[in-house]
């Protein structure tokens, strides 16, 4: 690689054909064992690119410290986030830095497993996957590495989910009241990494944690996928360095220069107004506003759509892809739905309905087994203050200033609950 | 249990997968449960000192007649200088 300040670093060649192994060399070097990994990606302070902007290393050094024979190295490309295809695209480009990395850290934690898991329903890159994995038959003296292919619903990407699908093939979060909790596949220690925090990997192996550096933040480090869509010329993935602003990033996919607003994070994210736009994205920066990078995803809202629409045709997917399992998600996120639908119709029961949206939504916060239902509660509070005006219209039974009913954001289909396939 | 100091406090903890709204818990222990529009317990998440005999022998009664063996407390041994947890005990 040439210069460390450059973009992209992962995405190179991007819209091209994936990269085959020989390329892959050319273009980023063989690659060699470095001793110390988990030092120098603490140096780097690389943090999971999955949502939860975890420390990789203090993850890693966590499942490292287990006794035991065996350890699993788990990739999760399952990418439940409708909104993004970061992961996708990275690995539809770039496959086997995902498997350098996710082979480095595997070494650098006794693992001797790598399982990577992409969602059946993405079948290209099932296959692109089971390509890269064909050329590297004579790479990975030692390690044993394997694709799996959960069923795509939003919460299987969800690391216990994950987890709980490569033991039982059940794709349900489990309960973990201490954490940090050890995930076990099969007795073995498990570590989850997602795709693109193992490519990040595979480049401070090689380049280090000052070469790293030299992008991004001092408190976020380093370069981020991007999924931008919406009101934007196509979706987009760019690749920036943590704490661009939200206005240069909208810019480099072609979006509405004029937004109303963005959905950040993902769709159990923050609504972020236009006024914000100017703002970094960087964790630091954005904590104060109640948004995250989360997993990369921008969801541009044009100035005129309806955003509590929007919010609702999310909330009532988010409502139908809960695992059932726990009450608060199973009841409460259904209910929310019905609320946002009283609300956004601006009939009579609009303002009975908000009220028991404020109530229903400090009902729920924090009683699930997994984060599902306070990523909607995030959601659904950040519409409502963000779209003030639009639902003081609706409150009073009056159009709100929406010239379009057209859907924005990119919500699939609701599947009949019959057919929701979890194993 | 380690040794028991007056600062000690427990919580009652549901596991939100194992719960089938029963509400049990509710009836046994009305001072530390109540139950959601759905029927779903929510527990007082502030700690309440294991001195308070009364409220403890309720959360035991919660715990053993929870038909989906869904609640548990949670002991925090407190130190008389900080009322912060310092560790569990369970």
């Amino acid at each position: 690689m040439g210069d460390a300040r450059s973009l992209p670093r992962l995405l190179t060649g991007v819209g091209g054909p994936p990269a085959s192994l020989v390329e892959h060399r050319a273009r980023y070097g063989a690659g060699t064992a470095r001793t110390g990994l988990l030092d120098e990606i603490e140096a780097a302070g690389l943090t999971g690119r999955g949502g939860a902007a975890f420390p990789t290393a203090r993850k890693a050094a966590v499942v490292r410290a287990q006794r035991g024979h065996t350890k699993v190295l788990v990739v999760n490309a399952m990418e439940g986030e409708p909104a993004a295809h970061k992961d996708r695209t990275l690995l539809a480009t770039n496959p086997h830095l995902v498997l350098d990395g996710a082979t480095a850290l595997a070494r650098a934690i006794g693992a001797t497993r790598v399982s990577i898991a992409v969602a059946r329903d993405e079948q290209s890159t099932v296959r692109g996957v089971r390509a890269a994995l064909r050329e590297r038959d004579r790479e990975d003296r030692g390690l044993t590495l394997e694709l799996f292919t959960p069923p795509w619903r939003y919460v299987a990407g969800e690391e216990s989910a994950l987890v709980h699908w490569l033991n039982d093939h059940q794709a349900l979060p489990q309960y973990r009241p201490h954490r940090p909790s050890i995930l076990r596949i099969g007795g073995a220690p498990a570590l989850v990494d997602n795709a693109e925090t193992c490519a990040h990997v595979a480049l401070i192996a090689r380049y280090g944690a000052a070469w790293f550096r030299a992008l991004g933040t001092e408190a976020s480090p380093g370069s981020a996928l991007v999924s931008i869509t919406g009101a934007v010329a196509r979706p987009t993935v760019v690749e920036l360095a943590l704490g661009t602003p939200l206005r240069a990033a909208l810019r480099a996919a072609g979006a509405d220069p004029e937004p109303q607003a963005v959905l950040l994070g993902g769709y159990g994210g923050t609504w972020l107004a236009a006024s914000h736009l100017d703002a970094p994205l960087a964790n630091e920066a954005l904590a104060p506003l109640g948004a995250s990078v989360g997993a990369g995803v921008v969801v541009v809202l044009p100035a005129e759509a309806c955003g509590l629409r929007e919010t609702l045709r999310i909330t009532r997917w988010m409502a139908h892809e809960s695992a059932r399992q726990c009450g608060p998600c199973a009841f409460g996120l259904p209910a929310l739905a019905l609320d946002l639908q009283q609300v956004v119709a601006s009939g009579p029961d609009a303002p009975a309905a908000l009220i028991r949206l404020a109530q229903r939504t400090d009902a729920i916060a924090g009683r699930g087994a997994c984060r599902h239902p306070d990523g909607v509660v995030r959601l659904v509070r950040s519409a409502l203050d963000v779209f003030a005006d639009h639902l003081d219209s609706h409150r009073r039974g009056r159009p709100c200033a929406a010239r379009t009913h057209r859907p924005v954001v990119a919500v699939p289909e609701l599947e009949p609950e019959e057919d929701l396939v979890w194993q | 249990m380690a040794v028991r100091s007056r600062t000690d406090t427990f919580v009652l903890v549901v596991d939100p997968i194992q719960c089938d709204g029963y509400g049990h818990c509710a009836e046994l222990a009305p001072e530390l449960v109540h139950l959601d529009e759905w029927g779903y317990p929510i527990l007082v998440t502030e700690p309440t000192p294991l001195s308070a005999r009364a409220v403890r022998e309720s959360a035991r009664w919660a715990v053993r007649d929870c038909p989906r063996r869904a609640l548990r407390i949670e002991r925090h041994a407190g130190t008389p200088v900080s009322t912060r947890p310092r560790r569990r005990t369970e």
